[in-house]
């Protein structure tokens, strides 16, 4: 893939400085604040993974995306779940296909553990080619303290062994990113070798901006009234607080509604099956809705 | 684990290390990446610039009052310093969140103590929240020196629960609690799990493992292999009730809950007053009195008022606790009387049953034989509740814990019939 390999950047050229980066984010339409425009910075430049923590919807799976986007590698995701385990985050052996190399064989030497047999998983993936890639270890703490422990293993020296093959190191050290939705506690040994930063929910500016950036119909007063809007709902004792991808359905749902003839406040309360998705909560916000809604159009 | 139960004597580490020793270990790591300004690499075998001092002194700060700070953090938070120029104060604020990551739940702490380390404005005090919303305190980090020394000097009547706990110990003993801790590990509820054990009798055949011996056996077909999903214990919750009214049960229930987080696989344990207090990383400190007195020193609202609606409200609000009730066995150990309107007791429990794999309800009013759930808040929450029993001592309760995993009918049912 010539064209790949043309657009791919080293790190330290995109990295300049955290205002580069924050500027080179907007430009693949992620809008990151300062804080973690500098993370990022650090991250890429001081060749630490980048350990992001945040509620459910803030945008870090995103943020991910868009730093591959900035370096112009492919993203590689490992989505952690309870029982995941080795086979599924490095490597394994395509078991049917040695077989029926074995009998195809006959009386010839085969050799079973060729690269045709290897089948690479992320890990390994990323550990192959990591100029081209970026690792994305998607809600660790959703995988069990084994898995935290071979991960450990594999940020600390970027390196894993195949007993039937040797060790294969990382040429260059991979740009790795972690998510966490902090359901519980990770190891103190993970958080130390990473650069860290908690996501909060963006600011109502922000979050009008990162709506027009997102869905393009929708106009400059009502990005701002659903994020002004947005920002009130969270402050309530929700079980299911609206993230930032709820925000953006809204806006977008409450355009169409009102292009569809609906007036202005009515179409935001109709909408709101998109920005909020539990039933409790539904009844407790409804009654207050109407007075949310016009205080943030105001 | 082991870092939790080491945790009392964290504050102590960073100072009783001498100043110097600490740094010279840091030398080599330093020295890769960029430098900061005027150091040859034989001058700084010996010292850093002077300018660095302050980010050292930081960090060792930060480990003083209880934050986990390794020293490639340090290392690297100098690190940082240096890439980002710095141009200013923000710079090394920003490097300083990114590498030494505090804690989201200690952040307002660590923010002060930056103020107070780097500009020298004390007066930045720790504490301060809105005291409308309801407290939640987390045990996960070492507590900190300063709130143990403000509570020393407090005495009165702090101090002498800690030493009402103690005493009791001696009082009573063989409650069974050793039998319950040995038993507990293999009475609670199991559920399937996504993980599959090996096995040799009634299992699907593992076709992997199957495959690998037959390719190392170039070819030739052994036996078979099998595997079938493992079953693991569910998770243990219990929620202690600490107010005034349940004074004469709570030690015996910290006791309970001291064996359960000793015995279970994971168990957790929150106390709730007006305040809620994660009392688990105490608790797994093996010897019990010493874990208790630890306890005693880390909630806040002994023998206070009820607020149980909102403080498992509160409970519901932070996501990894609530996550952890998901599919748990959850026990409440409480009276429920609860003062004033029980709506939000309603909606916390509803909640909470919404999660939970089974909601229980241990109250020791429930020992008196005419007992009814006739109160309000009661009749309110009992429709959600899987049992409503007996919760008048430490023998009552850890059996009903150890039969979790037996089906009982619901607690709704059960009460009807009776009255």
């Amino acid at each position: 893939m010539p064209k790949r390999s043309a657009r791919t950047r080293s790190a330290d050229t995109v990295a300049i400085s955290p205002e580069a980066v924050a500027s080179r984010l907007a430009a693949s339409r992620y809008l990151a604040d300062e804080s973690l425009a500098t993370a990022i910075f650090l991250a890429i430049r001081l060749g630490k993974p980048l350990l992001l923590e945040g509620a459910p919807g803030v945008g870090k799976t995103e943020a991910a995306k868009a730093i591959a986007e900035l370096l112009g590698r492919d993203l590689v995701r490992l989505q952690c779940y309870e029982g995941i385990d080795a086979a599924h985050a490095l490597y394994e052996w395509n078991y049917q296909r040695q077989l029926l190399a074995i009998r195809h064989a006959g009386e010839h030497e085969v050799d079973i553990y060729d690269d045709r047999f290897l089948i690479a998983r992320p890990l390994l993936q990323v550990l192959k080619a990591p100029e081209k890639r970026v690792l994305l270890v998607d809600e660790i703490d959703r995988s069990d303290h084994e898995f935290e422990a071979l991960l450990l293993e594999f940020l600390s020296d970027f390196q894993i062994s195949i007993p039937e093959r040797g060790t294969i190191r990382a040429k260059s050290q991979p740009i790795v990113i972690l998510t966490s939705n902090r359901t519980r506690e990770l190891a103190e040994a993970l958080r130390r070798r990473c650069v860290y930063h908690w996501i909060t929910y963006p600011d109502a500016e922000r979050e009008a901006a990162i709506i027009m950036l997102r869905a393009s119909d929708v106009a400059n007063a009502t990005a701002r009234a659903v994020a002004s809007a947005v920002r009130d709902i969270r402050a309530r004792p929700l079980a299911k607080p609206p993230g930032i991808a709820e925000a953006v359905e809204w806006a977008n749902a409450a355009t169409i509604l009102e292009k569809g003839g609906s007036p202005w406040p009515e179409a935001f309360r109709r909408a709101i099956g998109v920005l909020i998705k539990d039933e409790e909560d539904l009844s407790y916000i409804a009654p207050e809705l109407g007075r949310i809604v016009e205080e943030a159009l105001a | 684990m082991t870092r939790n139960v080491n945790d009392p004597f964290s504050p102590f580490t960073g100072r009783r290390c001498p100043e110097g020793a600490d740094e010279g270990q840091r030398q080599p790591r330093m020295s890769a990446p960029p430098r900061l300004p005027a150091s040859s690499p034989r001058e700084r075998k010996e010292s850093l610039p002077r300018a660095a001092a302050p980010l050292l002194g930081f960090g060792r700060l930060l480990r003083r009052y209880g934050f986990p700070v390794a020293p490639e953090q340090v290392s690297g938070f100098m690190q940082a310093v240096t890439l980002l120029g710095p141009r200013s104060m923000a710079d090394i604020h920003e490097a300083a969140l990114a590498t030494l990551a505090p804690p989201p739940d200690r952040r307002d702490e660590f923010e002060a103590h930056f103020q107070s380390h780097f500009y020298g404005n004390t007066a930045a005090v720790v504490e301060g929240e809105a005291d409308e919303e309801t407290r939640i305190k987390d045990d996960g980090g070492a507590c900190d020196e300063e709130n143990e020394v403000a509570r020393q000097a407090e005495g009165g009547a702090l101090s002498s629960g800690a030493e009402q706990l103690s005493a009791r110990d001696f009082q009573r003993d063989g409650d069974g609690l050793a039998a319950f801790r040995r038993k507990l590990a293999t009475a609670l509820p199991a559920r399937r799990s996504f993980r599959t054990v090996r096995t040799n009798a009634r299992g699907k055949l593992d076709l992997r493992r199957s495959l690998r011996e037959i390719v190392s056996a170039d070819g030739d077909i052994p036996s078979p292999l099998l595997r079938r999903r493992q079953t693991v214990p569910r998770k243990l919750l219990l929620l202690i009730d600490v107010s005034g009214s349940m004074k004469l049960y709570t030690s015996d229930y910290l006791k309970l809950a001291h064996a359960a987080v000793q015995g279970a696989d994971r168990a957790e344990i929150f106390t709730f007053g007006t305040r809620l207090t994660r009392i688990t990383t105490a608790l797994r400190i093996r010897d019990r009195d010493q874990a208790l007195a630890r306890v005693a020193a880390l909630v806040d609202d002994w023998d206070g008022g009820t607020r149980m609606g909102p403080t498992l409200l509160a409970f519901l609000s932070v996501p990894r606790f609530s996550a952890f009730a998901r599919g748990a066995a959850v026990v409440i150990l409480s009276d429920a009387l609860e003062r004033g309107d029980h709506a939000e007791l309603e909606m916390a429990m509803r909640r909470l049953s919404a999660r939970a794999f089974r909601l229980s309800l241990a109250t020791p009013l429930a020992g008196d034989p005419r007992f009814q759930p006739a109160t309000a808040a009661l009749r309110a929450i009992l429709p959600v509740l899987d049992d409503l029993v007996d919760g008048s001592s430490i023998a009552v309760v850890s059996d009903f814990i150890l039969s979790l995993a037996r089906p009982a009918p619901a607690a709704a049912a059960i009460w009807k019939r009776v009255s």
